[in-house]
């Protein structure tokens, strides 16, 4: 169906394609996986016509095409979804789906014939998507699967499918790849780029590895496993199960009671969430996001307008509710937000300004002349002390955080929060968008900061990171604590529920 | 390529295209562009006068500029310089008026303290504002500009005002002169109003820098302009930092009185200002935000603000009208570097993906 023969791209110094192969057969599901950087996206948008190859033929249908624009690929029956939905939310699910493929003639704009067909399509493939419905009421499940009628509708026989899980809960994900397999039954092809390895596993027909811009491993599913795949990705052996000993149990570090956060529209974000966390465990909150996690938090960080919440936060003993973030850093508590560009980082500003965030006012880094000025000196070996404990690449204190990938943006934060020796850490989705390897390292400092008794409350989206991290495990759901569980013996399927239905 | 070349690149393309563009214009309007360049540049860097003159314009628009540039670094945009340096020049004056008997030890700091403290103070109103209630600062220094130049003009006109035709208070006392350069540099001439001010406006530039990337409070202040929500998580009170920019950018604006009361007309004149307080938003512009960028660009608008005189008097049709439309021009150049930095980024082998 689509074959690239020895595709380059360079981007400036970066080789962001070297010589790729890749061949999707007709009527399957090819999975490309390969960490961040790796190229699979290049290969992708170029296949697309996003950019166009320095060298290297693209073959549809065994034919070689020149394909200079997504409107070429288009034409050629290539669709494809972004990882980022590009919908319009105040218009409806019809009006999004043609838009710039408008029905009718120059003037008049056709939609109701535009709308029979998206229910045709809808019912084909069993899409259960309501045309006349505005997007912003969708779900993000729904808005999907929008796009992917955005594709059929274009008359799509090949779909590439960017990330497409990484905004779906576990029933979600189940539910797209039950659409995934009706559509190659219909005969469509499927390349869906990813870097999950258990979905690979569970929806491919056959498997494309890159690494470093290049294609390193080319398998059937059948033959293939996770440990297999994940060298290939890595270059390495990884250890994907987190291996850690029984948690030596402190004194209570951190206690919640009855907590209730309301947002600025008044709605209650977190409902009446009582729990602790002791010195030497991690206790993971899982759930889909949106459930409260965010705000919850951000209230125990300081971040949060004491006038917006009722309850009690303590911290050894002392009430935490009306101090700010600086004195709650003072006191021990450090925090890795979800968002790194919204909350961890200072884009613009460089490494080392970075990595003294949040202690920049104290000695040793403000020293100088009563403690005004900063010491230039402490504060590079601060920075150089990060980057090289946590491998922050490429290791240039003057660097603005910007230029660095997400997986070192992360690295730089996690090492900055435990440069300060914390009693308590807030952590937040820690390995969003971080490369295999990455991820490996981060799990491993997180287990060493708890068996040197810091005590972790850990948020995450996927589940099998907080499964295998925590040692107790409390499911959000609503703003409430929907349950507690033991990660060692609960199912998945257990904890699914918990955090869909709440009960 | 180098950061310098790059920081520079911009700032001289929008200025060349100004010329040129501008040089298009006066052509249709039927006069010689290069004549009218030369007019414009000659005169005002010729010695003493041009270069005399160009230095003493340039102080305000340094001061100014300096303001809205500690404003911008907190993500603020202060468009109130205008109303600041009139409120702060009034209050030198009255100071000066008052207190005229003080030995010039004590009243010459006297009035350097009501420039920039009446200064912080109108400054610091729309960022208590701002803290307070999350008023735009915009609305409120533009409208805080009015009532400050009203309320300074008020108090001339009914309060202090000289007997006589012109909108003026009487001298301050000769104790609040502060020198002019003409006193101790060799061949300068005293007439030219240059003074001990344009000094200042240079080491305020040495100390803003000083303060924005050395010491904390100015790390600070500039987190808090880069992402105002990684400064709250890093325990910065972003409130506080609103406050704290408005008031030092009004304190520099009030540095303007200094100039103009202490070392040029020795008392408060009502309208002095030439907008001062809003060239000085092109002057940070310009400058890309930075106090040696300031400076250069303080001097050029200066130098086109000296020589347009010039260019009124000895050309046929073009006024000094000239230099308006230039600073329009460059600073429409200025404002379009995101297009630019498009439109060259395409094709430039340097550009990041």
């Amino acid at each position: 169906m689509l074959e690239l023969r020895q595709i380059t791209k360079r981007f400036g110094d970066v080789l962001a394609n070297d010589r790729v192969d890749i061949v999707v057969k007709p009527g399957t599901i090819h999975a490309i996986v390969g960490e961040n950087g790796a190229g699979k996206s290049t290969a992708m948008r170029i296949a697309y016509g996003f950019y166009t190859a320095d060298s290297g033929e693209i073959l549809v249908d065994g034919q070689v095409r020149d394909i200079k624009s997504p409107h070429d690929a288009i034409a050629l029956g290539i669709g494809m979804v972004h990882q980022h939905f590009m919908l319009v939310e105040t218009m409806t699910v019809a009006e999004n789906i043609v838009l710039g493929a408008e029905p009718g003639s120059t003037v008049a704009l056709d939609l109701r014939s535009a709308a029979s067909q998206i229910r045709q399509l809808s019912e084909e493939f069993k899409l259960a998507v309501n045309p006349n419905e505005p997007v912003e009421h969708l779900s993000v499940g729904q808005q999907q699967r929008v796009e992917l009628l955005k594709a059929l509708y274009r008359r799509a026989r090949l779909l590439i499918l960017d990330e497409p899980t990484a905004v779906l809960t576990p029933l979600e994900v189940e539910e797209f790849f039950l659409i995934l397999r009706r559509m190659r039954e219909q005969g469509k092809t499927v390349v869906i780029i990813t870097h999950k390895l258990s979905e690979v596993l569970a929806i491919s027909d056959e498997v494309t590895v890159m690494r470093d811009g290049k294609v390193v491993g080319r398998v059937q599913t059948k033959d293939t496993n996770a440990a297999e795949l994940a060298r290939l990705m890595v270059g390495r052996e990884v250890l994907l199960r987190v291996e850690k000993n029984e948690p030596k149990v402190g004194r209570p570090e951190l206690e919640v009671r009855k907590l209730s956060v309301t947002d600025r529209t008044g709605a209650k974000r977190v409902n009446d969430v009582s729990f602790e966390v002791r010195s030497g465990e991690i206790v993971g909150i899982a759930g889909v996001e949106g459930n409260g996690q965010t705000e919850l938090i951000e209230a125990l960080a300081g971040l949060v307008d004491p006038a917006r919440m009722t309850g009690e936060i303590s911290f050894e003993g002392k009430t935490l509710n009306n101090l700010g973030a600086r004195v709650r850093r003072e006191l021990g508590i450090a925090h890795i937000p979800e968002d790194r560009h919204r909350r961890g980082l200072l884009l613009d500003f460089n490494l080392a300004e970075n990595s003294i965030l949040g202690v920049h006012y104290r000695p040793p880094m403000a020293a100088m002349a009563g403690g005004v000025f900063l010491d230039e000196g402490a504060v590079q070996r601060r920075a150089v002390e990060i980057i090289q404990g946590f491998d922050v690449r490429p290791p240039n204190p003057a660097l603005p955080a910007r230029s660095l990938s997400g997986g070192n943006q992360q690295k730089l934060i996690i090492g900055r929060e435990y440069r300060v020796d914390p009693k308590l850490l807030l952590v937040s989705q820690p390995t969003r968008g971080v490369d295999i390897g990455a991820i490996e390292f981060i799990h491993r400092q997180l287990v060493g900061l708890r068996d040197d008794g810091c005590a972790i409350l850990l948020v995450s989206a996927e589940l099998e990171e907080v499964t295998s991290l925590s040692d107790r495990l409390l499911i959000i759901h609503d703003g409430r604590i929907a349950g507690e569980v033991d990660p060692k013996v609960a199912t998945l399927e257990e904890i699914g529920l918990l955090m869909t239905r709440g009960h | 390529m180098p950061r310098l070349a790059r920081e520079l690149l911009f700032p001289l393309i929008a200025v060349l295209a100004a010329f040129i563009v501008g040089g298009i214009l006066i052509l249709l309007v039927g006069d010689n562009p290069l004549v009218a360049y030369r007019l414009l540049l000659g005169s005002a860097l010729s010695w003493p006068d041009g270069i005399g003159y160009t230095l003493f314009h340039a102080t305000p628009l340094i001061f100014t500029g300096l303001a809205v540039l500690v404003g911008f670094r907190c993500g603020l945009f202060n468009i109130g310089a205008e109303g600041q340096l009139y409120v702060a020049a009034f209050a030198t004056a009255w100071v000066g008026i008052v207190f005229a008997n003080l030995s010039p030890f004590l009243l010459v700091p006297l009035c350097f303290a009501a420039a920039i403290f009446s200064g912080a103070f109108w400054g610091a109103i729309p960022g208590v504002l701002k803290a307070r209630f999350g008023s735009h600062e915009v609305i409120n220094t533009i409208m805080l500009n009015f009532i400050g130049i009203a309320l300074v003009s008020y108090f001339t006109q009914y309060h202090y005002k000289e007997p006589g035709p012109i909108m003026q208070t009487p001298m301050i006392g000769e104790g609040a002169h502060i020198a002019r350069l003409g006193t101790f540099i060799p061949g300068f001439p005293e007439r030219i109003p240059l003074n001990i001010a344009f000094l200042l406006a240079l080491l305020c530039c040495l100390l803003v820098y000083l303060f924005l990337w050395r010491t904390k409070w100015g790390y600070e202040i500039r987190a808090t302009g880069s992402n105002p929500f990684a400064a709250e998580y890093g325990g910065i009170s972003v409130r506080k930092q609103i406050i704290l920019a408005m008031a030092v950018s009004g304190a520099l604006a009030g540095m303007v009185g200094i100039n103009e009361v202490l070392g040029y007309r020795y008392r408060y004149y009502d309208g002095f200002s030439d907008n001062y307080g809003y060239t000085g938003i092109a002057v940070a512009l310009l400058g890309r935000n930075h106090p040696v960028g300031v400076i250069l660009a303080a001097l050029l608008f200066a130098a086109l603000q000296h020589g347009g005189i010039y260019v009124d008097g000895f050309s046929e049709h073009i006024t000094k009208d000239i230099v308006q439309v230039l600073q329009g021009i460059i600073i429409l150049f200025v404002a379009a570097e995101v297009f630019f930095k498009w439109a060259i980024g395409k094709r430039l082998p340097w550009k990041n993906v």
